[in-house]
């Protein structure tokens, strides 16, 4: 049994990732579980004068391994240097995000383990000091328990928006240790970064989506939608339908080969609901369907169902959520 | 530029997978088989490299002797040869095996560049393109929804959350892709090319040609020891109730905000 588990902190543009923290909760609890304390490792540019406040979600200590050259998220970089720390730290299970970063960096450093990965997972519990993950698979069709082979290093990423965050504790600080590293030489490296600045609602990690499908009809129509999303708050998707044709970037495409996402309420306007939609938003906690064809299979999976020309109904439904917030402000 | 396309053979995501009886795996019989979609964006990226540098292409896949068919629509598309890794260690294997197994076959063939999808959508695993690039000592590239070679360096947009990174690597390079249909608008195999397919080599090897130990492939750390359905939805409800659009506006708000309260 090793001495603690060990989360992988996600450090990006001068801040800890909100996944990091829902990460950090699981494997507080996993560690409690196991009776073990809870490190985590950081890596970044200026990580370590941040890494202290991972103490608000349990973490008794970071290893940080800060270096400017490590401002950008690199495989080739990351990974062995992170294999290093935690050959120094004995952890009993290795726990990450998997955000688009996160799953890249589980695989490489589980094949540089040796360690098996259960990738993906949406609960992770610990039975008598064995530790079960629970994940997705056939995007979402039915669900896999991973276990692992006796003596083997559990290495497990957690789906974004899933894990419970604990409440942050405010005056807890986490003890730091700086690591002293050589950076790699690499082969590869990041040309360049672009963020997008213009605040929009990343879709895997957005409480609330509003997607639409062809019944959308054309591009300038979803201007319609990214008004209700600006109501709401919310992060706007599509179908592959509305991909294909243009209207949308593939960004935006939700389902079996686009994003699985996992909002508090979905909302589907103009899609029919095929097998390959439902993959990747049929785990969202609630879902409404809009579409004018009450046959659409969209409504097995719909909490709430409403029959009705969405050209109508959207601009409607708009204007009511707009007279809820005004009187809940 | 000679290049490798990692391919597998997945069940069509039309499928309705059911759990077998050992309840720890999927019933089989009835599935149709396809070629990974992500997989298949890579053929095409890589029939397009080939295009420009000349070269020749390549496709490795691990699987049973069905996947013979997938190799072959790969084949069609416009791809040079094939190798079929056929040993049936991969049934009790993990990820790790199966890349240490696609690595050996990678090395026999010392090509410039590797290509493979980001994921396979049957257990969404995400893994093995970048274990496959560790065990080689090589760089990798992951999600590419663009590619770039000029022959000596390889160049990818990979899309992350809030933006994107422009990735470069010199060559031998791992690349993974994702993206979606239209972004790579992957090609049809023509009659000719399916024709042509048949008579293409397509090499079957055991691990043992490759010298992989099959007993150290097949020593699993992580397993799928049992398998579920997801929780059935109880069944939703039609806001209704004779109510005209506004009617049915002003019920939903109050159902999401009351009822479901996540608004
Ligand atoms: C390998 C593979 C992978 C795929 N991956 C994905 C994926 O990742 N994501 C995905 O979404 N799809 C995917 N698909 C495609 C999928 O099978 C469907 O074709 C697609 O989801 C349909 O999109 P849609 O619902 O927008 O369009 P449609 O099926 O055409 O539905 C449009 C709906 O809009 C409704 N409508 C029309 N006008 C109005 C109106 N005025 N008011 C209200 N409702 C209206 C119609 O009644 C209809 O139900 C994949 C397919 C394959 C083969
Ligand atoms: N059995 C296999 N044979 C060949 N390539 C594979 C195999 N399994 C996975 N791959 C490659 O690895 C990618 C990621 O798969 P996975 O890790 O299973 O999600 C796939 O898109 C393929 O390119």
């Amino acid at each position: 049994m090793g001495k603690c588990v060990c989360i992988i902190a996600e450090f990006r543009h001068g801040a800890f990732r909100r996944v990091t923290y829902e990460v950090a909760s699981e494997g507080k609890r996993l560690a409690d579980a196991l009776g073990v304390g809870l490190c985590a490792v950081a890596v970044g540019s200026g990580v370590a004068d941040k890494a202290a406040e991972l103490g608000r979600y349990a973490v008794d200590k970071v290893f940080a391994v800060d270096d400017p050259a490590l401002e950008n998220y690199l495989a080739e970089s990351y990974v062995p240097l992170v294999a290093d720390v935690l050959a120094g730290c004995d952890p009993a299970a290795v726990v990450m995000s998997a955000s688009v970063d996160g799953k890249d960096f589980a695989a490489r450093l589980s094949a540089r383990l040796k360690a098996g990965l259960a990738q993906d997972c949406t609960q992770v519990v610990c039975e008598n000091g064995k530790i079960k993950a629970k994940r997705p698979v056939f995007a979402g069709k039915c669900y896999g328990w991973c276990e692992w082979a006796e003596g083997a290093l559990p290495v497990i990423s957690c789906r974004p928006n899933v894990m419970d965050c604990l409440a942050p504790m405010e005056d807890k600080k986490a003890e730091v240790e700086k690591v002293q590293v050589s950076i790699p030489q690499t082969r590869s490296c990041v040309k360049s970064l672009d963020l997008d600045t213009s605040g929009k609602v990343e879709l895997t990690e957005a409480e609330i989506i509003v997607s639409g499908g062809r019944g959308m009809k054309g591009p300038e129509n979803y201007a319609m939608l990214e008004e209700l999303a600006k109501v709401l708050g919310a992060a706007v998707g599509a179908s592959r339908a509305a991909v294909d044709s243009g209207w949308r970037p593939h960004a935006d495409q939700v389902g079996q080969t686009g994003k699985v996402v996992n909002p508090n309420l979905y909302i589907a306007v103009g899609i029919s609901g095929a097998i390959q939609h439902l993959a990747g938003m049929g785990s969202s906690k609630f879902i409404v369907a809009v579409n004018k064809d009450s046959e659409a299979p969209i409504f097995s999976k719909a909490d709430y169902g409403v029959v009705e020309d969405l050209f109508n109904f959207v601009p409607a439904f708009t204007e009511e959520i707009r007279k809820l917030k005004s009187s809940c402000s | 530029m000679n290049v490798a396309v990692l391919l597998k053979q997945t069940p069509d995501t039309e499928s309705v997978i059911r759990i077998a009886s050992d309840g720890k795996s999927i019933v089989t019989d009835d599935l149709k088989w396809i070629v990974n979609p992500y997989d298949e964006f890579a053929v095409e990226a890589a029939l397009r490299l080939k295009e420009k540098h000349g070269g020749s292409v390549t496709i490795i896949s691990w699987g049973p002797q069905r996947v013979v068919e997938s190799i072959r629509t790969a084949l069609a598309m416009g791809a040079d040869t094939g190798v079929l890794i056929d040993d049936p260690a991969l049934e009790r294997s993990d990820s790790l095996g199966v890349a240490t197994a696609l690595a050996a076959a990678v090395k026999e063939l010392n090509p410039d560049i590797v290509l493979c999808g980001s994921r396979a959508v049957d257990y969404d695993m995400a893994q093995r393109g970048p274990m496959v690039a560790e065990f080689l000592g090589w760089p990798h590239l992951a999600l590419a929804v663009s590619v770039d070679s000029d022959g000596k360096s390889v160049t990818i947009d990979r899309p992350i959350e809030g933006g994107k990174v422009v990735l470069e690597s010199s060559l031998p390079a791992v690349v993974t892709f994702g993206g979606s249909h239209a972004v790579w608008n992957p090609r049809y195999a023509s009659l000719p090319g399916i024709m042509k397919a048949k008579k293409k080599p397509l090499a079957v090897k055991k691990l043992a040609d490759l010298g992989v130990d099959a007993a150290v492939v097949g020593a699993a750390k992580v397993r799928v020891t049992s398998m579920e359905m997801p929780l059935q939805r109880a069944a939703g409800k039609l806001v209704d109730g004779g109510l005209d659009t506004a009617g049915k506006a002003v019920e939903l708000v109050r159902a999401l905000h009351q009822e479901a309260k996540v608004i």
